[in-house]
């Protein structure tokens, strides 16, 4: 049996963004996908949820000033540019 | 008019200079270690040859014909009589030779290796990552094999003597031997050199051992003349002497045949002197010292560290336009005023363009050249130290062309006025740590020769006034002073960034005059009440006697009401609120002060309660006149009621003296219990602690309540009749273990936390016997500080004193270099208008800026908002 990582209280909630989704975020900062942070196809929670190299990822964590915070990142396969 | 073009940097490519391109470099070569001939003219091919530039007025450069302010210096160049090691690049050739065969020159790897790591090398260029490492890897990999695969050599292990001699098996390389090697390698590798991380077409690896010595220009290196008319020499310039004078000994040797021993110890000498001409701090070789023992500065001393020409002339500068003088107090000026001495004011001068609507104004101020006679009853009006004619031309303003320039004054022209009283200026307190250490004020011109400021900016600067200095920056542009205004005023920092509340408000006097003030709600004579509240800036009547707390009221703002526990605030289990037996609830409705006594949480400096609300409220114009209301009906009311302190504030009556001791005697019996019943085997032991640990534990516990106990003894004896104990009380300054110290028993001192056990053997001084464990041998103070301490109990004193010391020395230097890189890494990232926080680039840093949004300077103690203070004004209304 294999510990699921993302039940662990310490890995906030990741999903990959749907096509949609990814040009209405890009559309609402204004950015290109570059200039999103990133995460690595290495990253053990990539691997778990299942995304591949050019998909972004919501993060929802809880946080303790602001109740629950929101980030993307941008996943590649090794540091880009 | 000076014309300029755009030019972007597109590239920059570092590399090695070449012999030949040193050489074609050169103005000329330079043999001679002789400087000046008698007639003090610059010997030709020496150090100082004007080929290579000029230095002193009246002479022309041999190589561009120019003068002194002209010519930029030329480079010239020294012939090494044998190669010598750039001690810079020696990590480099010690990774070469271990990738390399050093009889065929090639990579000590088959050929199907190296065509891996040309693709993996690939790779890495693509991703557009570092191929620093790569090198290391390549020299990892080929360390281990045994015989070259190419020529078959055996591969002997290569060592570095640090910090420039190779060893090969033991043998030592001569640098010489260690060129043929690198000429091999270049020669063998070719393309492949870009494996080792050198891309050959800028750099090969023999260039890395010096045949020829680049000169710098004189102007780099210039002479000074002192006053005894006596040349001086640049560093650079002794340490070029050296290398010439030992180079030629060593040309001269070598040809005459010299004994090799001779030669190699010249040798050896040339590449010391070439290596601390680089750098004179290379670990491993001692220093070249200066005659008078001074160690020399060369080539990276001039660059590194603090003093070095990035940090202290790139990244900083001196500026114009600015002063730095000792500071000192001065309670009757506004927060957001900042006095400044007459002398600085005629100096520093503000820019005003000369237009048709005031030129009248602007020729009447010209008049009055630069140091105007004020009139009668006035200290200072400022006067004019330069004109700048809308040519451009810059003509100073004296006493005798005042009128002509004044009369000559037309539109474009730029007057430069001195300082006056209104004008925005910057005031700054090293050392620079947050946004408040550098905040706008408003000039006040004043006499004497010091900077003035209110006692409430004191904290945000963390100044005082045992000699402190102050730098002064006067701004020079419309948007910069609006800028100042709008973003830097005084005013606009008093709630903090830190924490969300306040950092500019009453400290020492002004909290014991506002406790004593209100405190047991004092009455005031009629006189009283009006001389505290005029100082104060009150306008209204003063019927009859007054309370304090009525006193107080009257600066507050109406409207304003508030409900909080006093500093003075014991914890009581059950809270009476306004019934509080020490007066410590605060109560304020609708602007009057109806239970509570006002302290430190109520108006000081990183706590106050009000000014924190009243800024919150009705914004910082309100709470600046607050505070400067605030602050001095405090010095008045402190000043009416008289307040002192001294020495016999600590005295305590003769029983107290005795009960203490006897509280010492039985702490001091118990630890020899303690000792007892270790040395019985009886302690119990502690869980997770050895035997000793058990009773080291117990012991500080011992002394830890020993120490209490006195205080609470002295305490007893200290009332709120006595001046230190208000000011504790009040939090004023000091606090009740400063003052059981004094009065009561100064407790155990620690060296890491432990009792005081460093010293002889197996004791910490020759007064105890070998292995005493008891309180005054490990360090137990039982005196108090105003009894005085014995010598040996004064000694431990010491010692534990000088760990704080050494601890706040090491934490200053750490915490710098840390915010150092901070403030280097996070410089070029900012908060756009959309509320992300973004790099130059755009990248993303936050998606929302610390996640909430919410910025700390406008925070409530870092919260968005208060709720319980929303609710609390909703429910009243
Ligand atoms: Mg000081
Ligand atoms: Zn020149
Ligand atoms: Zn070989
Ligand atoms: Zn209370």
């Amino acid at each position: 049996m294999k510990f699921d990582i993302l039940k662990h209280k310490l890995v906030p909630h990741h999903e990959i963004l749907k096509e949609k989704e990814v040009e209405k975020l890009l559309r609402t900062y204004n950015i290109r996908k570059e200039n999103l942070p990133r995460i690595l196809t290495t990253d053990p929670v990539v691997q778990a949820i299942g995304a591949k190299e050019g998909d972004v990822i919501k993060i929802v964590r809880e946080s303790p000033t602001a109740g629950t915070s929101v980030a993307y990142r941008l996943v590649v396969s090794k540091g880009i540019e | 008019m000076i014309t300029t073009s755009k030019k972007v940097i597109d590239e920059i490519s570092f590399g090695l200079l070449s012999p030949e391109k040193i050489r074609k470099m050169s103005a000329t070569r330079v043999i001679t270690p002789d400087t000046y001939d008698e007639d003090g003219f610059p010997i030709e091919m020496g150090l100082m040859d004007t080929r290579l530039g000029v230095i002193e007025p009246g002479l022309r450069c041999k190589t561009c014909g120019q003068n002194v302010r002209e010519c930029p210096g030329h480079f010239g160049h020294i012939e090494l009589a044998m190669p010598i090691i750039h001690v810079g690049f020696v990590k480099t050739i010690f990774n070469i030779m271990k990738a390399t065969c050093r009889g065929c020159g090639k990579l000590l790897l088959t050929d199907k290796e190296v065509e891996k790591l040309r693709e993996d090398y690939k790779k890495i260029v693509e991703m557009g990552e570092s191929t620093a490492y790569f090198a290391k890897e390549v020299a990892k990999m080929a360390v281990k094999v045994e015989r070259c695969p190419h020529c078959g050599r055996e591969n002997l292990p290569v060592e570095l003597d640090k910090p420039t001699t190779f060893r090969e098996a033991g043998h030592k390389m001569t640098p010489a031997e260690v060129r043929e090697w690198m000429e091999k390698v270049s020669e063998a590798l070719g393309k492949d050199l870009l494996l080792l991380d050198i891309n050959p077409e800028v750099a090969r690896p023999e260039w890395m051992i010096l045949t020829v010595l680049p000169v710098p220009p004189v102007t780099t290196r210039p002479s000074i003349t002192l006053e005894t008319g006596e040349r001086s020499e640049d560093d650079l310039t002794h340490k070029l002497v050296d290398i010439i004078r030992i180079n030629q000994r060593l040309q001269e040797n070598r040809d005459a045949g010299a004994p090799q021993l001779i030669v190699e110890d010249l040798w050896e000498l040339l590449q010391y002197h070439v290596t601390t001409y680089f750098d004179n701090q290379t670990a491993g070789i001692p220093p070249a010292r200066h005659r008078s023992g001074r160690a020399l500065k060369t080539l990276a001393q001039r660059l590194k560290g603090k003093e070095g020409r990035f940090r202290s002339n790139l990244s900083g500068k001196r500026v114009n336009f600015s002063s730095r003088t000792v500071i000192s107090p001065d309670p009757n000026i506004s927060i957001n005023e900042v006095g400044i001495p007459i002398r600085v004011a005629r100096e520093l001068t503000v820019p005003i363009k000369v237009n048709a609507h005031n030129i009248e104004k602007m020729k009447e101020l010209v008049r009055r050249g630069p140091s105007p006679e004020p009139p009668a009853g006035v200290v200072y009006i400022p006067g004019v130290n330069y004109v700048i004619r809308p040519d451009g031309r810059r003509i100073k303003v004296t006493k005798e062309n005042a009128s002509t320039v004044a009369e000559r004054l037309e539109p474009g022209a730029i007057v430069e006025r001195q300082l006056q009283d209104g004008d925005i200026v910057l005031f700054n307190r090293q050392p620079s740590l947050h946004r408040m250490s550098m905040m706008a004020h408003k000039a006040k011109i004043l006499p004497y020769s010091t900077f003035r400021l209110n006692l409430a900016v004191c904290p945000p600067y963390n100044a005082d006034f045992d000699g402190d200095e102050m730098n002064l920056h006067v701004l020079q542009s419309e948007e910069a002073r609006a800028e100042a205004e709008i973003l830097m005023k005084v005013q606009e920092h008093i709630l903090s960034p830190r924490f969300g509340g306040v950092i500019i408000g009453a400290i020492h006097d002004h909290v014991t005059g506002c406790f004593l003030l209100t405190y047991k709600n004092r009455e005031f004579s009629r006189e009283d009440a009006i001389r505290i509240l005029s100082s104060a800036g009150y306008k209204g009547k003063v019927t009859g006697k007054m309370k304090g707390k009525e006193i107080f009221s009257k600066i507050l703002p109406k409207g304003i009401n508030l409900e909080y526990k006093a500093k003075a605030c014991n914890g009581c289990e059950k809270c009476l609120k306004e019934k509080c037996p020490y007066d410590a609830y605060v109560v304020i409705k609708n602007g009057k002060l109806i239970t509570g006594v006002i302290d430190e949480k109520s108006i000081g400096a990183f706590k106050g309660e009000i000014i924190e609300y009243i800024t919150r409220k009705w914004g910082t114009e309100e709470a600046r006149s607050f505070i400067d209301r605030l602050t001095k009906l405090a010095i008045a009311a402190i000043m009416t009621i008289g307040f002192t302190t001294g020495i016999d504030d600590e005295d305590i009556p003769e029983e107290a003296q005795l009960q203490i001791r006897e509280q010492l005697e039985k702490a001091k019996k118990k630890i020899q219990q303690l000792i007892r019943a270790y040395n019985e085997g009886e302690l119990e032991q502690i869980p997770g602690r050895s035997l000793e640990e058990t009773l080291e534990m117990e012991i500080m516990r011992v002394t830890g309540k020993a120490r209490d106990q006195t205080g609470e003894i002295a305490s007893k004896h200290l009332g709120m009749d006595n001046s230190a104990v208000i000011m504790a009380r009040s939090g004023a300054r000091g606090s009740m273990l400063n003052l059981s110290q004094m009065a009561g028993c100064v407790g155990q001192q620690a060296v890491r936390g432990e009792r005081i056990r460093r010293g002889y053997k197996n004791r910490t001084l020759t007064h105890f016997k070998k292995g005493d464990l008891g309180a005054e041998a490990k360090g137990f103070v039982s005196s108090s500080y105003k009894n005085g301490l014995t010598p040996t109990e004064y000694f431990f004193h010491s010692m534990g004193g000088r760990e704080g010391l050494v601890d706040t020395a090491v934490r200053t230097s750490r915490s710098g270099y840390m915010q150092r890189r901070l403030i280097n890494a996070l410089e070029n990232i900012k908060l756009e208008e959309d509320g992300t926080v973004r790099t130059t680039t755009g990248e993303i840093v936050q998606f929302v800026y610390g996640e909430d949004g919410v910025e700390p300077m406008r925070s409530i103690r870092g919260k968005a908002v208060n709720l319980d203070l929303i609710i609390k004004e909703v429910a009243n209304e």
